[in-house]
C-alpha cells in the first residue's frame, strides 16, 4: 500500500490531500478481493496505468483553469500586460537574433562531412602570416605530405557568360579536379572532375552552381553534356552542385579546373593558390602542422632563393574567421546579454509592484480557501503565460531581424547569408524563454505569496515591506549596472568608428564612380587589344557631359589585397617581407587625377610609355623613404614584377589594403607595358563626374557595348560606397548596440521612475505628517530626489568599473580609441545621471503636492 | 431548459452514471463504482482515479454537494465523503437522458437501431 500511497504523488497535492485516504482504501479493498497472484498483479499494473493516466488529466485540468484565470487577470490590467509584452519581446527577441548568428557563424559545423577535419594550408613569410601557395610549393606540398587524404587548391575567378540571355560577369572559382572530393560533397547531378580534365590541354569542362543551372539554364536537367561559352571559350557542363553548397564562397557560381603547364611551376613566387586539406582520421592539427614545417625546412634548402623566407602553416577552416569578426559577434552577444538582464530586472519589479498593489486580491483569495501554493501557482502561470506570448513574438521579432543582421555574416565563409530558422533557434527560443520567465517570475511571485496575510484586508494598510523594497533597489541598481556597461561599449565603439572613418584614404571618394569590365583572355591576351578597347572606352567616356576624367587600374583600392611583389634595388634581391615588397598595380593616364591622388614629383603615366619605351613606374611616397631617403627618386632603377623600371612620378600614398590596415608602399605601371602577365590586366574603369551615376550608367553600358558587345560590366559602385564598404560591419555592429544601449537607459530610467513613484505613493502619509510637523517642501524634495540619485550612484559606480573591463576585452575593436577613454566615460555616466534624474523628477514633485490636512482628515 | 444546464450538455457518460448511482440515495465513492457497476451488469467498471477525477469536476459545476449525513458510526468509516445530487445535478442528468432519447428517435428513423428497448 506503500508503494500506491506513492504513486499517489503524481497527482497534484491538492487533489492528492483531498481523495488520496480514499482511493487508497478503495484499492485496499480491491487488493483485499482480489485471490491469486495473476489477479494482483493485474490490479497493481492497471492501477498505474490509471493513476498516470488521470493524474495527467488533473493537472491539465488545474492548468488550463489556471491560464483561464491568468488570462482573464493579464486581460483586466492591459497597459501591465502590453509593457510585460513589450519588455520580453526586446529583451528575447535581441538575444535570439544575435545568438543565431554567433552561433551560426562561430559554432554550428560547415555544411561538410566531418568539417573538423577540413583545414587550409597557407604559406607563412615574414610580415605575411597567411599567404596563398604558389603552384611549385603546392605540387611538392601535395606529393610529400601524408598528414591529408587529400590537399586540393582553388583560387576565385570570373568569367564572362555569353550566350544566356544578356553577357554577365560571373564570380566562380577554378580548383585542383580533387577538391569536390576533398570537401565530400557529392554532385546533384553529372559527375566531379577527373584528373584528366585538368591535364594541359584537356577540353574545357566546368561544373555548374545550383543557383546558376536555376537563374542561367531554367534547371535544365539535361545540361550535362552542353557547351556554354565563358570568357569566349566553349566549356562543357559535366554537373551541377547541389543548392546548399557554396565553396569557397557563397558568391561562387561555377567551377572550373585547373590545367597546370610545366612553366606555371617554375615562378616560387606567384602566390595564387588558396589550399584546403583534409586530415586523416586520427591526425590531429598539430601533427600536421610539424609536418608541415619539416616539409617547409626540406623546401627551403632545396629552394635557398625562392623560398629562403618561407614557411608552411596549417589551420582549421572554422578558424579562418577574422578575429574582429569574432570578437564583433561575442560584443554583440554580450550587449544582448545585458538588455536581458535589464528587461528581466524590470519585469521582476513590475511584477513586484503590481503584487503589492494586488495584496488586496491575494489576501481575500487566502481567506476565502485558497492556499498559498494555489497563489503560487497562479502568479508562476501569469509569468509562463507571459513569457511564452513575449517569447513567440520575440521569436517573430528575432526571425524579421535576421536579415538585417546577415552583413556579419563574413562573405568568406561558405555558409548562406541569411541563417535559416531552424529548431536549434526554436529551441534557443523557448529555453531563453524559459530562463527569463524563471528570473523575472519565481521570486516575486514567492515574495507575494510569503508577504501576503490576512492583514491586506484592512483598509487604507500601508504594505510593502523593508525586504521588498530593498529588492526592487537592488533590481534597480542592476539596471543601472547594465545600461552603463552598453553607455559605455557604444560610446567607445561610435568613438571608434569616426576615428576610422575620419582616416584620409589618400584618394578622393566623392562623385567618383566605378566599375569592372574584366576581360576574357585569350581574345584580350594581345596587350595592344587590350589598349584599343581601353583608349576607345576611356575616350568615349571622357566625353560624356559632367565628366571631368576617367581611367582603368587593375583593382580598386581596397577591393583586392593581391599584387604584392618583391622589390630589388641596386641589384641586391630582396625576399619577400612585409618591409621589402611593394603593392603593384597597372593604370592608364589619368588615373592620378582621376582619384585625385596627389601628384608629388615628376609626372605621372602617359600615352607614350608604352611596351616598346623603357619600363616606368610611378611609386608612392612611402616607397621613396623606403628606397631613398633624401635622395632625389626621378631616374632610379629597381626591379620589380620581372622587369627593371625607371621611376618617373612621385604620388601620395594610399591606403590600398583598407582603412584600418596599413599598406605596402605603392606602385603603378603603364598599363601598356604590361606585357606578362594578364592576371594583372586593369579591370575596374574608374569615372571622375559632377553627374549622378544613374544617369551616366546607360551612356557608359551604350560605350562599353560599342566597343566589344560581349563584354559585360560589373560591380557597379561609388567610390563612397567601396569606403563605406570598409566600415560597414562597425557600423552595423554599432548600430544594434545603440539601439541596445538606448532602450537600456531608457528601461533604466523607466526602473527608477517605477520605483520611486511607487514608494512616494506609499509614503503620501508619512509626507503629509512631515509637512504637518514643519517640514518644507523642499525638504521633502531633496528627500525624493537624494533617493533616486542613490540609486544612480550605486549602479553607475560598478558599472563603470564592469564597463572598463568590456572595454578591455574589446579593445582590439577600437581601432586605438583608449579602453578608458575619459570622453566616452564622462559622457556615459552624464548620460546616466540625466535619465535618472529624469525618472526621479516626476516622484519628488508629487510628493512636495502632498497636502497634509486632506491625508490627516483621511486617517 | 436553462442555460446553465444546456452548457454542461452532452454530458461524459462517467458523469452521467455517478449522477444516476446518485438520485436514489446518497453514496460515498466506493459505494458509486459499486452501484455503477451493479446498473451497468460490470459493464462499466470505474477506477478510482476516474471517479475522483468526475466527482472533482462534478463538485466544481455543482452537479453534486458533498454531504455532512453520515451513517451509524458502526457502519461508517471515517475516512469516507458521502456525496449528494444536487437539483442542477438532476435538471442535467435528466435533459441528458432527453437528449439521448431524441437521439435514439432519430437513429430509429434513420433505422440504425433497434425498434424496442
Amino acid at each position: 500500500m506503500n508503494f500506491y500511497r506513492l504513486l499517489l504523488h503524481i497527482y497534484p497535492s491538492s487533489f492528492r490531500a483531498e481523495y488520496g485516504d480514499e482511493m487508497s482504501a478503495i484499492f485496499a479493498l480491491e487488493l483485499d478481493r482480489s485471490s491469486g497472484l495473476a489477479a494482483r498483479c493485474g490490479l497493481w499494473v492497471s492501477a498505474f496505468a490509471e493513476i498516470v493516466f488521470n493524474a495527467a488529466l488533473v493537472h491539465w485540468e488545474i492548468a488550463q483553469r489556471d491560464l483561464y484565470h491568468s488570462m482573464r487577470s493579464l486581460l483586466r490590467s492591459p497597459g501591465f500586460t502590453l509593457t510585460a509584452l513589450l519588455l520580453i519581446t526586446i529583451g528575447i527577441g535581441a538575444n535570439v537574433a544575435v545568438f543565431t548568428l554567433a552561433n551560426f557563424v562561430l559554432v554550428r559545423p560547415l555544411p561538410f562531412p566531418q568539417p573538423d577535419q577540413l583545414t587550409k594550408v597557407w604559406e607563412k613569410h615574414p610580415g605575411y602570416p597567411r599567404m596563398e601557395l604558389s603552384p611549385a610549393n603546392y605540387r611538392d606540398l601535395n606529393a610529400s605530405s601524408q598528414s591529408f587524404t587529400a590537399l586540393a587548391a582553388y583560387t576565385g575567378d570570373s568569367m564572362s557568360l555569353v550566350g544566356q540571355g544578356e553577357p554577365q560577369r560571373i564570380e566562380g572559382a577554378t580548383v585542383t579536379a580533387n577538391l569536390f572530393s576533398v570537401l565530400e560533397r557529392p554532385v546533384l547531378i553529372g559527375r566531379y572532375f577527373h584528373e584528366e580534365d585538368g591535364q594541359a590541354g584537356a577540353p574545357g569542362t566546368v561544373v555548374l552552381s545550383y543557383s546558376l543551372w536555376q537563374t542561367a539554364f531554367g534547371g535544365d536537367r539535361e545540361i550535362v553534356g552542353k557547351p556554354v561559352s565563358l570568357d569566349d571559350q566553349s566549356y562543357t557542363v559535366i554537373g551541377v552542385m547541389p543548392a546548399d553548397f557554396r565553396f569557397p564562397t557563397r558568391e561562387t557560381l561555377y567551377w572550373t579546373p585547373f590545367r597546370f603547364k610545366e612553366t606555371d611551376y617554375l615562378d616560387r613566387d606567384n602566390n595564387m593558390l588558396d589550399s584546403i586539406g583534409r586530415l586523416k582520421s586520427g591526425v590531429s592539427l598539430a601533427q600536421a602542422r610539424s609536418e608541415l614545417l619539416l616539409i617547409a625546412a626540406r623546401l627551403r634548402k632545396q629552394y635557398p632563393k625562392e623560398n629562403e623566407a618561407v614557411d608552411l602553416s596549417v589551420f582549421a577552416l572554422r578558424d579562418e574567421l577574422s578575429a574582429q569578426s569574432r570578437l564583433l559577434l561575442k560584443g554583440l552577444c554580450g550587449a544582448a546579454l545585458c538588455v536581458l538582464v535589464i528587461v528581466c530586472a524590470n519585469l521582476a519589479n513590475l511584477l513586484l509592484a503590481r503584487s503589492l498593489t494586488r495584496e488586496r486580491e491575494l489576501s481575500i483569495r487566502l481567506s476565502l480557501g485558497a492556499n498559498r501554493r494555489n497563489l503560487l501557482r497562479h502568479l508562476l502561470t501569469e509569468s509562463v503565460l507571459l513569457g511564452l506570448a513575449g517569447g513567440a513574438s520575440a521569436t517573430g521579432v528575432a526571425i524579421a531581424a535576421l536579415p538585417l543582421l546577415s552583413r556579419l555574416v563574413p562573405s568568406r565563409l561558405p555558409v548562406q547569408q541569411v541563417p535559416s530558422v531552424d529548431v536549434e533557434m526554436l529551441l534557443f527560443a523557448l529555453a531563453l524563454t524559459v530562463i527569463t520567465v524563471v528570473a523575472f517570475g519565481v521570486a516575486p511571485a514567492w515574495q507575494a505569496c510569503r508577504g501576503v496575510g490576512l492583514s491586506g484586508l484592512r483598509v487604507g494598510v500601508r504594505t510593502g515591506g523593508a525586504g521588498r523594497h530593498g529588492a526592487r533597489s537592488a533590481l534597480v541598481i542592476a539596471e543601472v549596472v547594465a545600461s552603463v556597461v552598453l553607455l559605455v561599449s557604444s560610446g567607445l565603439l561610435i568613438r571608434a568608428l569616426w576615428r576610422v572613418q575620419s582616416v584620409d584614404p589618400g584618394f578622393k571618394t566623392n562623385g567618383i564612380l566605378s566599375l569592372r569590365t574584366e576581360l576574357p583572355f585569350p581574345k584580350y591576351d594581345n596587350p595592344s587589344t587590350r589598349d584599343q578597347f581601353y583608349g576607345k572606352v576611356l575616350a568615349d567616356v571622357r566625353r560624356l557631359p559632367g565628366v571631368t576624367d576617367a581611367a582603368y587600374i587593375t583593382a580598386l583600392p581596397m577591393t583586392w589585397g593581391g599584387g604584392i611583389w618583391p622589390v630589388e634595388v641596386n641589384g641586391r634581391s630582396q625576399i619577400r617581407t612585409e618591409g621589402t615588397s611593394a603593392s603593384m598595380r597597372f593604370v592608364t593616364p589619368g588615373l592620378f587625377s582621376t582619384l585625385g591622388i596627389p601628384l608629388k614629383l615628376g609626372r605621372g603615366v602617359n600615352e607614350s610609355d608604352t611596351a616598346d619605351r623603357p619600363y616606368v613606374a610611378v611609386v608612392s611616397e612611402s616607397f621613396v623613404r623606403r628606397y631613398w631617403p633624401h635622395e632625389q627618386p626621378i631616374g632610379r632603377h629597381f626591379k620589380f614584377e620581372g622587369h627593371d623600371r625607371e621611376v618617373i612620378g612621385v604620388v601620395g600614398d594610399i591606403r590600398a589594403r583598407g582603412l584600418e590596415r596599413t599598406s605596402e608602399p605603392q606602385v603603378y605601371l603603364s598599363s601598356q607595358q604590361d606585357t606578362d602577365n594578364t592576371y594583372y590586366a586593369p579591370k575596374d574603369l574608374v569615372i571622375h563626374s559632377s553627374q549622378p551615376p544613374e544617369r551616366l550608367l546607360p551612356a557608359i553600358r551604350q560605350i562599353v557595348h560599342a566597343a566589344d558587345p560581349e563584354q559585360p560590366i560589373s560591380n557597379v559602385r561609388t567610390m563612397d560606397e567601396v569606403v563605406a564598404g570598409e566600415t560597414e560591419s562597425r557600423t552595423i555592429q554599432m548600430r544594434v548596440l545603440v539601439v541596445f544601449a538606448g532602450v537600456a537607459i531608457v528601461l533604466a530610467g523607466l526602473g527608477i521612475y517605477g520605483l520611486l513613484a511607487f514608494t512616494v505613493s506609499m509614503r503620501q502619509q508619512e509626507f503629509g505628517i512631515r509637512l504637518a510637523l514643519g517640514a518644507g517642501h523642499g525638504d521633502i524634495f531633496k528627500m525624493v530626489l537624494a533617493q533616486g540619485a542613490w540609486l544612480a550612484v550605486a549602479g553607475l559606480v560598478p558599472g563603470l568599473a564592469l564597463a572598463y573591463i568590456a572595454a578591455r576585452l574589446m579593445e582590439s575593436l577600437l581601432a586605438g580609441v583608449r579602453p578608458a577613454d575619459a570622453l566616452t566615460f564622462s559622457t556615459a555616466a552624464a548620460v546616466c545621471l540625466i535619465t535618472t534624474l529624469l525618472g526621479t523628477l516626476f516622484p519628488a514633485l508629487r510628493a512636495v503636492r502632498a497636502d497634509p490636512t486632506a491625508i490627516m482628515r483621511a486617517e | 431548459m436553462s442555460d446553465e444546464v444546456k452548457a454542461l450538455l452532452p454530458l461524459q457518460p462517467t458523469t452521467f452514471h455517478i449522477l444516476l448511482s446518485l438520485t436514489d440515495e446518497e453514496r460515498h465513492g466506493y459505494a458509486i463504482i459499486l452501484e455503477v457497476a451493479r446498473r451497468t451488469q460490470g459493464e462499466l467498471k470505474l477506477s478510482a482515479g476516474t471517479l475522483y477525477r468526475s466527482i472533482r469536476r462534478m463538485l466544481e459545476t455543482g452537479l453534486i454537494v458533498e454531504t455532512r449525513n453520515r451513517p451509524a458510526p458502526e457502519l461508517d468509516d471515517e475516512r469516507r465523503r458521502y456525496y449528494r445530487i444536487t437539483p442542477l445535478g438532476k435538471a442535467v442528468a435528466e435533459a441528458e437522458a432527453g437528449r439521448l432519447r431524441d437521439l435514439l428517435k432519430m437513429a430509429r428513423l434513420c433505422g440504425v437501431a433497434p425498434r424496442t428497448t
